[in-house]
């Protein structure tokens, strides 16, 4: 796909805001869904609308999701906006995105998303030799192809490369106001009267740099992300279910393995250490390396030795 | 980057974006209380926070220990003769609901207005309870506002009705009305002269002498109410389409006039007690009756009760939040409306992203530790209640507010396989948990109890307690001694350990449980998050080092993920240098000794 040129896309169609909008703002805990959603509440206050903005944070401290429903119009009833109707969707995180991407009003909402991943420990409990990684497998350029506009973008990057990776918020407004036709000097006027006075000049430039932020080339790999899954296809992933054998004449019951295999497979039975769940074991060996009696062997089923 | 405060250019004008909490709190000073109080407790928090940043010399505004403890100081101001106010979530109100039920006898001196912040929907408690039943239960008039405006003029409102008709006035949220910002034109503060002490032991003692002669008064006061509701501006009828007519309240009412705008509509105050005349009247008015209302059927009982038939929980229903698609899908159900369209989906399945304990949170060495002793583990509320989930997995119960001692005490008297352990707040052990204490010592429980003190109430963002040595205006405030506390109520084995010690934390914890009766072991460390954020020098993964055996990520740390290589086919770890704070825990439970701190 051709490269979109800044005045193709960012001036040429702004979004027909006279009649109000619905913006769904989301992400996770300490991202800034926040105060995005304040700088769009009060950018429509100014333009005379009346604006609902409606939030659910209660453990949004604990990393948890984080959603906030924006809404302007001459009359907003409802403080949330109904499923198929938001007309521009703001992810801070990748796969927050992707949760709420059936909100998105078909064939016109738009959909500004960072491409970068936050993956949550639960995404990594699979212990098992070659277990994938929990975590959403879309690529941003194929999300880009499905919805009606769509903007995936190292909103993180541009902003650590800025100087501060917090701003990643103000990229992704600076690139959602290429869609609402108000001017620039606008926005800035709003981000300055939310944001901390010594954070403005880094906001002004992630707003600058989200506005004039033109895709390099949908169909692109995705960039490099914090985090990624592993690496395809282990080199050698040993064969066989493992079995530990402890050997209860060598166990003292010093109960150093029953605390630390990762899997809880080991419990203390009559005094002495005793596989419990063997269905558990990933057979990492730490049990049998950290047996200071030698009681300890883990083998692969069929392995000899 | 933080949203600051920094709007002062909209405070200056008369009217303002407030949240509903921001609006009631600003409805409560303007109509000129003098006391407020309250427990911390999502979605109601930030009305006290809200209340403490107008001029002390107007009001006090003090946490409370607990729920009944706030509403008993919002008694006895109003028994002074001034404006009181406590705030609390739904299951607050069980906490304070003996002072409710006998108070609401007494009846209201000085206005007193209680605000009760339902939560449909569970986003963050441990239940979704109908306040409004609880209203119609205490025979005390219950105020549902819409949005922030009526927030604000509501709780105006309810001042004026506590003081016109001797109750307390329950103005009854939801998270969505606590949460939710719009613009609001505010007034001015106006104090009325304070009444002086109520001065009527006749009313104000309930012996059953008393209160046999209050009991009528709460009848004819239910009485008098819904006459008032029958010509209230409060109550407002909206005359359109007659082949239906919907009866609603509160947030409700916004779903309603999104969906149905040219619907006809009756909006009550709230619950109870109703205008039956004007209920009639509508009802007469239109073809089909239709009760809109979240959670319970409250409204619709009561005007079946009436004799009118009335179509509600059939169409729309009793569990979760009301939602405009619900409200669509009900009145498409009932034929009233089109159905409506299906909105395709994208076919993506969502991740699970359960919430977790912060990067370096002190519960998680706690609860590690804990698994590792095999005990019987009955939790309690906050945000270690997150340890009864993967990968900590080390709490059994978790039944309400200070709930954890007790059961322990009946597990044990039981008689169980395990050793039994308590666990429980710092902030959860001074609202409740110290009765059940003093019950364990006194019938002889052998129990642990593990006092997880991060010095704040964190769960719900960060405040004050009477443990904290400080006060809701961050003043300085006497601090309770814990150690000292137990010993006070005849507890011999009490231990302080650092929870980022783990080894030590184990070691304390078998010494604990070996212990007959009761022993308390106070894992001491403060929340990561508040006061202050902490952050020290990250620590890393030596790669070539890690046999991905995965030990470290059973403490389900949110700086830990998998770094793409492999070991045995096993997934190494790595972990996330920006949001690590260094606690060590991780290294301390390596078998392999390869987490250092970056540089090392």
């Amino acid at each position: 796909m051709r490269p979109l040129s800044h005045d193709e896309f960012a001036g040429a169609e702004p979004h027909p805001v006279a009649s109000g909008m619905n913006i769904l703002v989301v992400g996770v805990g300490g991202q800034g869904v926040l105060m995005i959603s304040k700088a769009l509440a009060l950018m429509a206050q100014r333009q005379g609308f009346q604006v609902k903005q409606s939030e659910v944070h209660g453990m949004a401290k604990r990393g948890g999701i984080v959603f906030s429903h924006v809404r302007f119009a001459e009359r907003v009833w409802s403080p949330t906006i109904p499923q198929g109707e938001v007309d521009a969707l703001i992810a801070l995180e990748w796969a927050e995105g992707l949760r709420w991407l059936d909100h998105l009003r078909p064939g016109r909402g738009v959909f500004i998303a960072d491409t970068r991943k936050i993956v949550p420990p639960f995404a990594c409990r699979a212990r098992t030799p070659g277990a994938p990684i929990a975590y959403a497998r879309e690529t941003p350029a194929e999300i880009v192809g499905r919805v009606a506009e769509g903007w995936a973008l190292d909103a993180t990057g541009i902003a650590t490369a800025l100087g501060d990776a917090r701003a990643a918020n103000t990229v992704l407004l600076g690139r959602l106001s290429a869609h609402l036709d108000y001017a620039p000097a606008d926005w800035q006027a709003v981000i300055a009267a939310i944001v901390p006075k010594a954070t403005r000049e880094i906001n002004r430039k992630a707003f600058e740099a989200g506005r004039a932020w033109i895709a390099p080339a949908m169909v692109e790999a995705p960039p490099p992300s914090a985090r990624t899954a592993p690496a395809e296809g282990p080199a050698t992933v040993p064969a066989g279910r493992p079995v530990v054998s402890i050997d209860p004449a060598w166990c003292k019951g010093c109960r150093i393995c029953t605390t630390l295999c990762p899997e809880h497979c080991l419990t203390m039975q009559g005094g002495v250490a005793a596989v419990t769940a063997p269905d558990a074991c990933t057979g990492c060996h730490v049990c049998e390396w950290l047996c200071p009696d030698f009681a300890i062997t883990v083998r692969r089923e069929g392995v000899l030795g | 980057m933080l949203a600051a405060a920094d709007d002062a250019e909209e405070k200056a004008a008369a009217t303002f974006p407030l949240t509903g909490n921001e609006a009631i709190a600003r409805g409560a000073w303007e109509a000129g209380i003098k006391v407020a109080a309250a427990y911390p407790g999502t979605p109601s928090t930030e009305i006290l926070e809200n209340l403490a940043t107008y001029d002390p010399a107007d009001l006090t505004a003090q946490w409370s220990i607990n729920e009944k403890v706030a509403l008993d100081t919002a008694i006895g101001a109003s028994f002074a003769g001034v404006r009181s106010l406590a705030a609390m979530k739904h299951v607050g109100l069980n906490v304070a609901a003996d002072s409710l039920m006998s108070f609401s006898y007494i009846g209201a001196h000085g206005g007193l207005v209680l605000v009760v912040c339902d939560d449909p929907g569970i986003h963050s408690s441990q239940n979704e309870q109908d306040t409004r039943l609880f209203c119609r239960f205490a025979g005390v008039p219950v105020l549902e506002p819409a949005d922030a405006q009526e927030a604000l003029d509501f709780t105006r409102a309810a001042f004026e009705i506590s003081e016109t008709f001797q109750t307390p006035v329950i103005v009854r949220g939801t998270t969505r009305l606590s949460h939710t910002r719009s613009v609001v034109t505010v007034g001015e503060r106006s104090v009325p002269p304070s009444r002086g002490f109520v001065n009527d032991a006749s009313r104000t003692v309930t012996i059953p002498a008393n209160a046999r002669r209050l009991h009528p008064k709460v009848i004819s006061r239910e009485a008098a109410l819904a006459d008032y509701l029958e010509t209230s501006a409060l109550t407002v009828r909206e005359d359109g389409d007659t082949r239906f007519g919907i009866v609603t309240s509160g947030i409700a009412y916004l779903y309603v006039k999104e969906v149905v705008p040219e619907a006809s509509v009756l909006k009550l105050a709230g619950a109870y007690p109703l205008p039956e005349q004007t209920i009639r009247d509508f009802a007469a008015s239109v073809g089909r009756l239709i009760v809109v209302e979240e959670l319970e059927p409250a409204l619709e009982d009561a005007i079946r009760a009436m004799g009118l038939p009335c179509e509600g929980k059939s169409l729309f229903p009793r569990i979760g939040e009301l939602s405009v698609e619900l409200l669509r899908t009900g009145l498409a159900d009932a034929g009233l409306i089109a159905a409506p369209e299906r909105v395709a989906s994208h076919g993506i399945a969502p991740m699970a992203r359960p919430p977790v304990l912060c990067s370096g949170c002190p519960h998680t060495a706690s609860f590690l530790a804990l698994r590792s002793i095999g005990a019987h583990v009955a939790g309690d509320i906050g945000c270690y209640t997150l340890a009864a989930i993967e990968p900590l997995r080390s709490m059994d119960t978790c039944v309400c507010m200070g709930a954890s001692i007790g059961n322990a005490i009946g597990l044990a008297k039981a008689g169980t396989d395990k050793p039994v352990v308590a666990t429980i707040g710092d902030s959860t052990f001074l609202h409740s948990g110290i009765p059940p204490l003093i019950d364990a010592v006194y019938n002889k429980a052998n129990i642990t109890v593990v006092v997880l003190d991060n010095h704040i109430t964190a769960m719900t963002g960060g405040q004050d307690h009477p443990g904290t040595g400080r006060n809701l205006r961050g003043e300085p405030a006497p601090k309770v001694d814990t150690e000292a506390l137990c010993r006070a109520i005849g507890i011999d084995w009490v231990r302080t350990v650092d929870p980022y010690e783990i080894g030590r934390v184990i070691q304390t914890l078998r010494e604990a449980v070996a212990h007959r009766g009761v022993s308390v072991v106070i894992a001491s460390r403060p929340c990561v998050l508040d006061p202050v954020k902490i952050k020290g020098a990250p620590m890393a993964v030596r790669e070539d080092g890690c046999v991905a055996c995965q030990s470290c990520m059973n403490l389900g740390c949110p700086s830990l993920g998998w770094s793409g290589a492999l070991f045995e086919g096993r997934n190494k770890v790595r972990i996330d240098e920006t949001t690590c704070i260094g606690c060590t825990l991780c290294a301390q439970v390596c078998p392999s000794d390869c987490i250092q701190p970056v540089g090392v």
